[in-house]
This record gives structure tokens, sequence and C-alpha cells, in this order.
């Protein structure tokens, strides 16, 4: 039974963790983008749409990036060059995402999904226990631990990224060096929409294989705390996503396992407990108020005008 | 934007009003709030399908604007005022959400008729209807206890509110009539819709050894988990058979359509009145879908609960029936009042959870 409740927990906290690295990425150039939810539903709707249309989950999951990364393009045009408000831009971004993708995935309610079958990694998967939990997954899931690795190397071993996290830090001092920021922001802003996509395609092409209106319900802002609640640190994303996933699926077994032992634990209680959770590593991380605030990219959510 | 796409909406569907109105002046209005989409998979669209058939039954006589993705709150008063100010005879307010939002608007137009979903609150323009789910449950629960190989059943559950409750305890006294032993475990999802976590439910439910699922929450999330898992299910709301096609048993299916025709008819008739109604499965508010993928003698026991439960001969909650801690609720042979049920805040005897006070 183990096994099986580490595997709700993976597929439960993948969409989070992909969604969250790619925030971080766009948070880490200095922009704040609140749209997360809407492109994250962007990115289901496409995902599944291209996907029925074509037969192939693949196509879908590229369909589910394009998607996402092509409609964060627009919070970067209005918020970049436009130079409209950070935060209600993003939060525009999420209504229209959320009523956008009604009107386009309209066609396809009710339709038997396409689930993405597992990759199985000969070899490896026939280890005890971890290789049927780790590597006899999707596509999705070794893309999120390649994105996690990857950023992090990015981000703090190579020369593009110590770029990035100038941007973030100080925009006008990267600009007087001669960095592109709006052009490197765009492109950070991008890869945040591509991620959230990526993260839609796993909830309507693994999690639950179907489309519903507005069935991201509520994840993309799970995502959004997740940057914060790790600190802009692409590890403490994974560490924390995983976090969330099991003590939300851990509070299902636990309302079970009470029953069976006939003890009362108010469900409400259960349900609150990832945001309890939540509240107990924010403490402790921000415990040190020096390493929180050099984690944290100075010029966050500022809007950016080049001087002449 | 979700309020200006409504404002939009709602300000078409006065401009057809208008112009509709003047070529046909003797057509009546019969309008329809939603809270949700209309193709939600679920409730709403269960109200929509209500309006089509409303629409082909009474097209010629009546015409049928809704409004949909109406959030509750403020915005509900100020959508269904629009809605009966451009000339609405009749509304539908279709979430228990919107009830006072109804009765307020109904105050200041007391011309215009109004029924409000699931509600307890009257005027005399304002009705109320709803639907008796728990018969349904009850069926449920009968074939649940017959088709279950370990005894034991899921239940994701949304909000420890009475109709919910009500539900529980109906599909547990279903089970009873069968299966005296029959075990129910309860999983609370705290949500009507997230199709990933009734997901994560479903596979709790069955990590933890149940091998029939039932739900009451929107979406088909639940039914495609148990076709994966391979164990068996019920839909809810509509029929689900699409998501679970060697799964679903059965579904209760909302069929608000019977209901809105005979309504409408009432308001051309001019013999509208303000009533709270309850129909059950004998009104045709409330239908099972098919009964599939059982044998069938299961499949005629619950026909015949179903034919019983419409001539009136059985009530899903009729006595001897214990509350869970062992205190005698009904008599042998005296049956539920509809008021008891309508406030339902404890559980029968049999049920494993504990309902928080």
């Amino acid at each position: 039974m183990f096994e099986a409740i580490l595997l709700t927990v993976i597929t439960a906290s993948t969409p989070l963790v992909i969604a969250a690295l790619g925030e971080l990425v766009t948070e880490r150039a200095g922009v704040l983008n609140l749209g997360v939810e809407g492109m994250m539903i962007m990115g289901a709707v496409c995902a599944f749409a291209a996907a029925q249309l074509t037969g192939s989950p693949y196509i879908g999951i590229l369909a589910g990036i394009v998607g996402g990364g092509l409609f964060s393009l627009l919070f970067g045009f209005l918020t970049l060059t436009l130079v409209a408000n950070q935060v209600a831009t993003g939060l525009a971004l999420t209504i229209l995402g959320l009523g956008l993708s009604g009107q386009l995935g309209e066609a396809f309610v009710g339709r038997p999904g396409i689930k993405l079958q597992p990759v199985v990694i000969p070899l490896l998967s026939d280890i005890p226990f971890f290789g049927r939990v780790l590597f006899s997954q999707d596509l999705i899931f070794y893309l999120s631990v390649a994105l996690v690795i990857g950023i992090n190397w990015f981000l703090f071993k190579s020369r593009a990224g110590l770029k990035i996290r100038a941007i973030g830090d100080n925009h006008a001092s990267a600009h007087a060096l001669g960095i592109d920021v709006i052009r490197t922001r765009y492109l950070a802003v991008m890869f945040g929409g591509a991620c959230a996509g990526l993260a839609g395609a796993q909830l309507s092409l693994v999690y639950t294989p179907q489309w519903v209106e507005n069935m991201s319900a509520g994840r993309g802002w799970i995502a959004l705390a997740l940057v914060v609640f790790a600190s802009w640190r692409p590890w403490r994303v994974l560490a924390g996503g995983y976090l969330f996933g099991a003590v939300g699926i851990g509070q299902l077994h636990a309302q079970i396992l009470a029953q069976n032992l006939g003890i009362v634990i108010p469900s409400q209680f259960l349900s609150a407990l990832p945001y309890a959770a939540t509240i107990v590593v924010l403490i402790i991380i921000s415990h040190n108020r020096r390493t929180t605030l050099i984690n944290t990219p100075a010029s966050l959510g500022k809007p950016f005008v080049p001087d002449r | 934007m979700k309020k200006l796409i409504i404002a939009l909406a709602a300000s078409a569907a006065l401009l057809s009003g208008f112009t509709t109105g003047v070529q046909a002046q003797e057509k009546k209005k019969v309008c329809f709030i939603y809270v949700g989409s209309r193709t939600d998979g679920g409730w709403t669209q269960a109200h929509e399908l209500g309006r089509q058939q409303l629409e082909k039954a009474l097209g010629d006589k009546v015409e049928t604007p809704f409004l949909e993705n109406v959030p509750e709150g403020p915005d509900a008063e100020r959508a269904i005022e629009r809605m009966a100010r451009s000339g609405c005879d009749l509304i539908f307010t279709t979430s228990f959400g919107f009830m006072d939002a109804t009765i307020k608007v109904a105050e200041k137009f007391p011309d215009v008729k109004f029924e409000h979903a699931t509600g307890f609150k009257v005027l005399p323009n304002v009705s109320t209807y709803n639907s008796r789910f728990y018969e349904g449950r009850y069926i449920q629960g009968q074939i649940a206890a017959k088709m279950s190989k370990k005894g034991v059943a899921g239940y994701i559950a949304s909000f420890p509110i009475p109709e919910v409750v009500m539900g529980i305890n109906a599909f547990e006294l279903g089970a009873q009539s069968i299966n005296p032993d029959f075990k129910l475990k309860v999983v609370w999802a705290n949500t009507w819709f997230d199709p990933g976590k009734e997901a994560d439910a479903a596979k709790a439910l069955i990590d933890q050894g149940v091998d029939i699922i039932t739900q009451h929450t929107d979406t088909t999330a639940p039914m495609q988990v148990a076709a994966e898992r391979g164990v068996l299910a019920f839909g809810q709301a509509s029929d689900m058979i699409a998501a679970g096609p060697k799964t679903q048993l059965t579904a209760i299916v909302d069929t608000w359509g019977n209901y809105y025709v005979k309504r409408t008819q009432a308001l051309l008739d001019g013999t509208w009145k303000s009533e709270q109604i309850w129909d059950g499965l004998k009104d045709g508010i409330l239908t099972m879908a098919p009964y599939t993928n059982m044998p069938d003698d299961v499949k005629a026991m619950a026909e015949e609960t179903e034919a019983k439960i419409k001539s009136g001969e059985l009530h899903p909650f009729t006595g001897p029936i214990n509350k869970q801690d062992g205190t005698p609720w009904l008599a042998a042979g005296e049956k539920a009042q509809d008021g008891v049920l309508l406030g339902m805040n404890f559980y029968v005897e049999g049920v494993d959870d504990k309902l928080p006070q």
C-alpha cells in the first residue's frame, strides 16, 4: 500500500513542482507573474485538444508547452513592453485563461481522455521498490526531475543564469552592464509560461485524463506560494512540492484510517493540514532573515523602463 | 474580466429580448441563472439539458434565455435583477447559494415569478424545488451490497451539509437491507469540484481496500480512477457511463426537464402558484441511468426497489433505524419526516465515519 500511496503523491506533486519551477525562473528575472493558474489551464486545454485531434499524448504535451508559452507572451507584452502593473496583469491573465480555456474546450467536455502511458526504463525499473516508483513513470515526471537539476545548474552555474539573477536583483545595474533586460525578461516569462503549460498538460493527460472547465482548481496559486515557500531555490521547490502533495494525500488516508480505528478527527482539520504545514515551514525558513533576503530577487515586481 | 463577460452576456440577452419581444408579443420569457458553465458535465449541465427540453416542448410559446457562470454573492443579485428587468416572466435560479439574492429581487418584482432550486425560502412569487436524490442512493446502496466482494464501499463526500449526510445515510441503509454488516468508508474532499482531488480520494479509498466507489462531488474523475483500477462505481448528477463503460453500475441523473415543462405550462395556463416542491423518482425529476455491469438478478432487484419507491410502497428512511451511537431514531414502520431529512446532521448506525458536530 505504501508504494501505491507514493505513486499517488508523485502524480499530485508533479504539476505543482513544474509550474513552480517555471515561475521561479520568471521571478528570478524580477518579474512577478500571478497568471500561473491561467497559463496552466490554457496548457491543459491545448494539451487535451491536441491529443484528441492527433491521437498522440506526446503532441498533446508539446501543445501544452506551446499554449502556455504563447499565452504568457501576452503578459510579457503588457508588462514589459507597455509597462503595465504586473500584479493586475497577472490576475487578469488568470481570469482570461479560465474563460478562454472554457470556450476552447467546449467541444471536448465529456470526451474520454487519452492517458499518457509510463515509459519503463529498462534495468533501472528492475530495482526493487525504487524501480517501480521512480523508473516506471510517464515522461512528464522525468521532465520534472530534469527541470530541477537543469534549472539549478543553469541559475547558479551558468553565465546566462548569472545574468538572469543580476537582472532580478538590480535591473538598472544589469542594464548599465549592457545586459538586455527586456529581452531576457521576455524569455524568462515565456519559460515560466511553458512550464505552467506543461504542468497543465500533466493535469489533462496524466492526473485526470479528461477536460473540464476550471480543472486546475487553484493549483496555479499553490505553485505561486511554493516559490516563496522555497525561497527561490529549485531543490526546495521539489521538496516543498512533494511535501504539499504528501500532506494532501496523507490526510485522505488519515481520514480512512481514523474510521478504521474509530477515532474522531474532524475532516476540516485534516484538510487544513497542508496549509498548517506551510506556515510551519515558512516560520522555519524565515527564521534566518539574512539568507531569505539573499535569495529574494530585489527588484521583483518592479517595472523597468530603460533610460536612453 | 469575468464580471465583464457576464455583463456582456447579460446585455446580449437583454438585446435579444427586446428584438424578439417586438415580433412575438405573446411569447413568455422563462429565464435561467446558472452557477457554473453549461458544459460542466454535472450539475449545471443537467439544468441546461432541462432548459433544452423545455425549449423543445414549448419553444413556440416561450423563449428561454440564460446566464451562465454567475457567481454566488452580490453578482448573483445583479444578474437576477437584470433578468427580471429584461422582461422575464419566470426565472429559475439553479443554485442553493442564490437563495437570498432570489428573495431580494423577488421582493422588488412582485409580478415576476421565481423558482429557486434546493432552497427553503419562499414568497408568494417564489417557489422552491428540489429532488429526492436519497431515493437513488438507497438503490445504489443495495446494488453495492450485492456487488462488493469485500463488503465495504467508499464514499467521496463534499461538505458535511444535510443534503450530503442524507445521501450517505440512504446509501448505508440500502446496503444494510441486503447485508447488515456492510461497511461504508467516507472521505471528505471538502470541495464540490476538483478533478485531481476527487481522483486522489478515489485512489486512497481503493488503496485502503474498498471495491465500490460512489461520490457526491461533481466530476467524472473518480469514475475514471475506478475504471483504471478495475473496481465498480456509481455516477453522480449525470450519466457518467462514457467515463467508465465497464465500471458504472448506474448513476442518479438529475432530470429537471419534466419539471421545467410542467411549471412553464402552469405559467402559460395562469395556474402557477408558489409551492415548495420536493419531487423524487416517481415524478421523473430524478432518474436512474441504465443498470449496467451487473448480473441479471441484481438488476432485477434494483428495478424492483425502484418500482417500490415510485409506488410509495418503500420509503428509504423507514424504521427501525438507530442513530450511529445506537440510540433509537425511528421506531419500526415509522417514516422520517421531510423536515428532519432536510436538516439531517447525524449518521445512522453502520457508518464508520464520525460526523464533526
